[in-house]
Order: structure tokens, then C-alpha cells, then sequence
């Protein structure tokens, strides 16, 4: 069994970009990280990759070359770059192979995802009346939570005026522009209490990582960090979840708890030693819901850390430091890639303006999606 | 009685002499957990049918502000925005629905919702029922 570690990554930019097809951007992506690195594609003994709605990704050796290379495609829905990433780690450190690679791209038509129920296991009706939108399910999800826990429309507010700002500073992501809390907090109602800048948007985007065993990130001498924990969970009974007709009574433990449980454990280390962290932000609610689900808060503790400013770039626990969903846009194949990508940019240094200060050493990052999977991982500066 | 449309779903609806409505739910004979809707392929082995309870209260809510895409969406393409709550029922299950019976800024978690009929128009003009849940007033308690 081998330590596994991050030796390079590359991102295309996110948002929209007509010219090139969801496959050619983790072409892209992938060239990056290799180009970054100093690695040639017939380094790479191995590769994981998936899209939900861009195509298949082991057709890129089309592109990168035919090296006869085992490419595993990754289908996991909104998991899809958390799981490649998983299948990439579990390789290694099972000493199969001990360099390759995890890629994750994904392009969307505009609007709200149009999911079939059948696909789901759900009746027609449930789609042909109009309760089939993911959009229903966060905004139900926050509205009882803000009423349990005493969480405020501005606060909502506050964290999507926080990912706009660090959004600004980051060179991949989509929104680059601040915008003020009034704004955000008087935009179109989506979905009560969520307005439009209070969630994100289908979009487009790539990250591609190059993972190592520890012999081989030693010899490369690469910027490199390792990764101490990757732990993917469906859900477990009673949590809820999105496209739910109907809920237990008895409620229970969400995916992302039972995630971050195993990844903490696994790792070694709790919430308190993490020193930035990328949470799912499919909108603002669920930041604050994911800030307590993964441990880093109490249930009610966000409104005072939100309006203390403890979770912004300059603060104790920096969160979606590259502006998350939120500014990013979900390309859903790549979410969960971006923010290993951006643990690994800001561990390593190379963060730029956005680059978190005091010598930050652990990054935790978490995605989430239908139909209640989670995967969290743990990185370390090597 | 005013004559209700076909329910949009057998499994889903059940209407008795009067008009009455009542959710159709299935309960895991081995576990006891009951599941709704009621699988389609229920086996009765291994599933009973079982009637849900008719009132409850509101568990958490929104407000569908934009017309869904269409599939799934069957409805008209003239919208009007619709709250959405899911609903406690007793202590059996908490269930989803279309909510109805006040204003889209009337409702507030807690409040007591009762299980009304649901008039649904599809795109084609054909007239179905579904439910909805509607908070109990003073004068209908």
C-alpha cells in the first residue's frame, strides 16, 4: 500500500466557452496538467474520467495519443469527478500503477437540469406536475433549516456575496465580478427563500489531476500534495434527499455526514485541523448546511461565523476559496475535481490573490449531488 | 361532490363514493416502513397497500417560481408560480406535494395542512386531479 499524491493539475477555465466541445475542455485540462508538471501523456500509465452530459471521456486518447493505456470511463452523476478520483487513488495505492491520471469535464444546455423521472425510479406524475426540480428540493432543504437554526436571509446573502468576491480573484472561474449583498438579496426569486444569485448555474469546465504514489512523487520532485483521505457514501436511511416524494418520519444522517466521518477517519485528523475548505455550494443554503454537516460548526453556529467573517479568504476557516459553485458554474463532471484543484493550488502556493495565508496545511473538500451521494477528500501539503 | 377528473396516477390516488381523496402508499410487511408512492411493481409478498393519513402538518415549503422545463413538466405553457411543501402526516411519512388554499406567502412550517383534491390541467387541455395540501382553517376545522 502506497501514500498517494497530487503532482499536477490543469483546469479549463469555466462558465462558457462556445468554442470548444465538453470533451476537447478536459483535452485541454489534461494537457495543462501535464504541461505544468513537465509529464509527457505516455507517462501516464493510467486514467479515470467521466462527464454526466459531455460525452465519453476515454475517446480523448484520440487526442493525447494512443498509448494503450487502461481508461475508465466514470458515470456518478454529480460524483462523477469524486469518483474518478476515488478509482485513481484506490489504483495507486493498491501499488497497481503508480502514476495517472483523474479528469472530469462536463458541459450543460442553460437552465434548470431536465431530469426524466424514469430514470430516477419515480413515476410520471411526479415530473408532470412539477416537483421534479432540484431547485425545489434546496430551497425546502434551507427553508426548514433557517427555521430550526436561526439562520437569516442575510446571511444567505453574505455567502454568495463572499463567493462572487473570491470568485473575482480566481483566473478559472466564471463570474468575476463582486456583487454586493443588497443586490443578491433583491434579485429574482427563484425558489423561496433563494434568489437567483443565491444559486448556481449549469455551465461548462475540465480539471484533470495527476496522482502519484510516494516513490514516484518523490523522484518527480514536484509541487505535491498528499492525499490522506477519499471517501465517496451514498445516503444512508432517513436523509433527505433531492427528488424525494416522500420522506421518513424518523430522520437521519445525511451522505456528506457519513462522508466526512470516514474521510476524517481515515485521514487522522477532525474538523479543527482543516485549514480551508471547499464545500458543495449548489446554493448559499446549502454552504451553511454543509459547513455543519461536515463537522466544522454546530447546527446555528454559521449565522455568527458568517457574520463574523471567519469563513472568508482572510479568515480562520476559508470556504470555496475560488467562489465554488456559485461563481464556477456546475459542470457536474468536473465540481467535485475544481476543488481538490483548488486545495491543491492554494496548499501549494500558487493561489496568487486569492492565496489563503498563514501556511495553511490541510484542505478538505466535499461534493455533493442527486441522488444522495457525497464524496469528501483530505489533503495534506507534501 | 363536483365531478373530479381522472386522478393522473391509478397507484396514486384513491376516491371513494363521496369524492373523497386519500393517498395510496405501500408498507414493507418484513421492516413496517412504508413507501410512497407505492412501487409500481409492488409485490404483495412482500408490500401491503396501505391508506395514507389525510392531515398533518407542514414540514418545510417553497414557491415554484418558474415554469419547469417541459418533459417532465406536463402542465400548460401559460404558468403561474405554485408552492411546494412536503407535509408530515400523522406520524406515518412525511410527503411531498403541491400546496394550495392561500396566498404563495400564506404558509409558514407547522401549520396544520389537510389533503385536498388537485385540479391539473396537461398541455393538451385534458383535465386530470392530483393532490395538493391545503392548510385548516379555523372555519373547515
Amino acid at each position: 500500500m502506497s501514500d498517494v499524491y497530487i503532482v499536477g493539475a490543469g483546469i479549463h477555465p469555466f462558465g462558457r466557452t462556445q468554442e470548444r466541445t465538453g470533451l476537447q475542455q478536459g483535452v485541454f485540462a489534461v494537457r495543462q496538467a501535464l504541461g505544468r508538471a513537465g509529464l509527457d501523456w505516455r507517462d501516464i500509465q493510467f486514467a479515470y474520467g467521466g462527464s454526466d452530459a459531455a460525452g465519453k471521456a476515454d475517446t480523448m486518447v484520440s487526442e493525447l495519443g494512443l498509448t494503450g493505456l487502461p481508461f475508465i470511463n466514470v458515470a456518478n452523476g454529480c460524483a462523477t469527478g469524486g469518483s474518478a478520483m476515488f478509482g485513481a487513488y484506490s489504483t495507486i495505492k493498491s501499488g497497481e500503477f503508480d502514476l495517472g491520471i483523474a479528469v472530469g469535464f462536463d458541459k450543460h444546455p442553460r437552465g434548470a437540469f431536465d431530469p426524466k423521472p424514469a430514470e430516477w425510479g419515480l413515476p410520471d406524475w411526479y415530473g408532470e406536475t412539477g416537483l421534479m426540480l432540484t431547485t425545489q428540493f434546496f430551497a425546502m432543504k434551507i427553508q426548514r433549516y433557517m427555521a430550526m437554526h436561526g439562520i437569516t436571509n442575510r446571511t444567505l446573502a453574505a455567502v454568495a456575496e463572499k463567493a462572487f468576491a473570491n470568485g473575482a480573484l480566481a483566473g478559472h472561474a466564471w463570474r468575476r465580478e463582486p456583487v454586493d449583498a443588497e443586490t443578491i438579496l433583491s434579485s429574482t426569486m427563484v425558489s423561496d427563500p433563494l434568489t437567483k444569485f443565491m444559486f448556481c448555474s449549469p455551465a461548462e469546465g475540465a480539471v484533470a489531476l495527476i496522482l502519484a504514489s510516494e516513490a514516484k512523487a518523490k523522484s518527480l520532485g514536484l509541487p505535491a500534495v498528499r492525499l490522506r483521505a477519499v471517501a465517496v457514501r451514498s445516503r444512508p436511511p432517513g436523509s433527505f434527499e433531492v427528488f424525494s416524494p416522500a420522506l421518513d418520519i424518523a430522520r437521519g444522517l445525511s451522505p456528506t455526514s457519513i462522508a466526512s466521518r470516514a474521510a476524517y477517519e481515515m485521514a487522522g485528523v477532525g474538523p479543527e485541523d482543516v485549514d480551508l475548505a471547499q464545500l458543495q455550494d449548489t446554493e448559499s443554503g446549502a454552504e451553511i448546511m454543509h459547513m455543519a454537516e461536515n463537522g466544522f460548526c454546530a447546527d446555528g453556529e454559521q449565522q455568527a461565523w458568517i457574520a463574523e467573517g471567519r469563513t472568508r479568504i482572510d479568515g480562520i476557516l476559508p470556504i470555496n476559496t475560488d467562489g465554488g459553485c456559485l461563481a464556477c458554474g456546475e459542470p457536474i463532471g468536473a465540481s467535485g475535481l475544481r476543488q481538490v484543484y483548488e486545495n491543491y493550488v492554494q496548499l501549494t502556493g500558487q493561489a496568487g490573490a486569492r492565496q489563503v495565508t498563514g501556511d495553511p496545511r490541510i484542505g478538505y473538500s466535499h461534493v455533493y449531488g442527486a441522488p444522495g451521494v457525497s464524496a469528501v477528500a483530505i489533503v495534506e501539503r507534501a | 361532490m363536483p365531478d373530479l377528473a381522472p386522478p393522473i396516477d391509478d397507484r396514486l390516488l384513491h376516491v371513494d363514493a363521496d369524492g373523497a381523496l386519500t393517498l395510496l402508499a405501500a408498507r414493507e410487511r418484513e421492516s413496517g416502513r412504508l413507501v410512497f408512492p407505492a412501487p409500481g411493481d409492488a409485490d404483495p409478498g412482500r408490500y401491503e397497500s396501505v391508506l395514507l393519513p389525510r392531515e398533518g402538518r407542514l414540514w418545510s415549503w417553497t414557491v415554484q417560481r418558474f415554469r419547469p422545463k417541459s418533459p417532465p413538466y406536463a402542465g400548460p405553457e401559460a404558468f403561474a408560480p405554485y408552492a411546494v411543501g412536503y407535509v408530515a402526516l400523522g406520524d406515518a411519512i412525511i410527503v411531498e406535494g403541491r400546496l394550495t388554499g392561500a396566498p404563495l406567502d400564506g404558509f409558514a412550517i407547522d401549520m396544520k395542512m389537510r389533503l385536498v383534491a388537485e385540479p391539473f390541467m396537461l398541455e393538451s387541455g385534458e383535465r386530470r386531479t392530483t393532490f395538493a395540501f391545503a392548510p385548516i382553517t379555523e372555519k373547515a376545522a
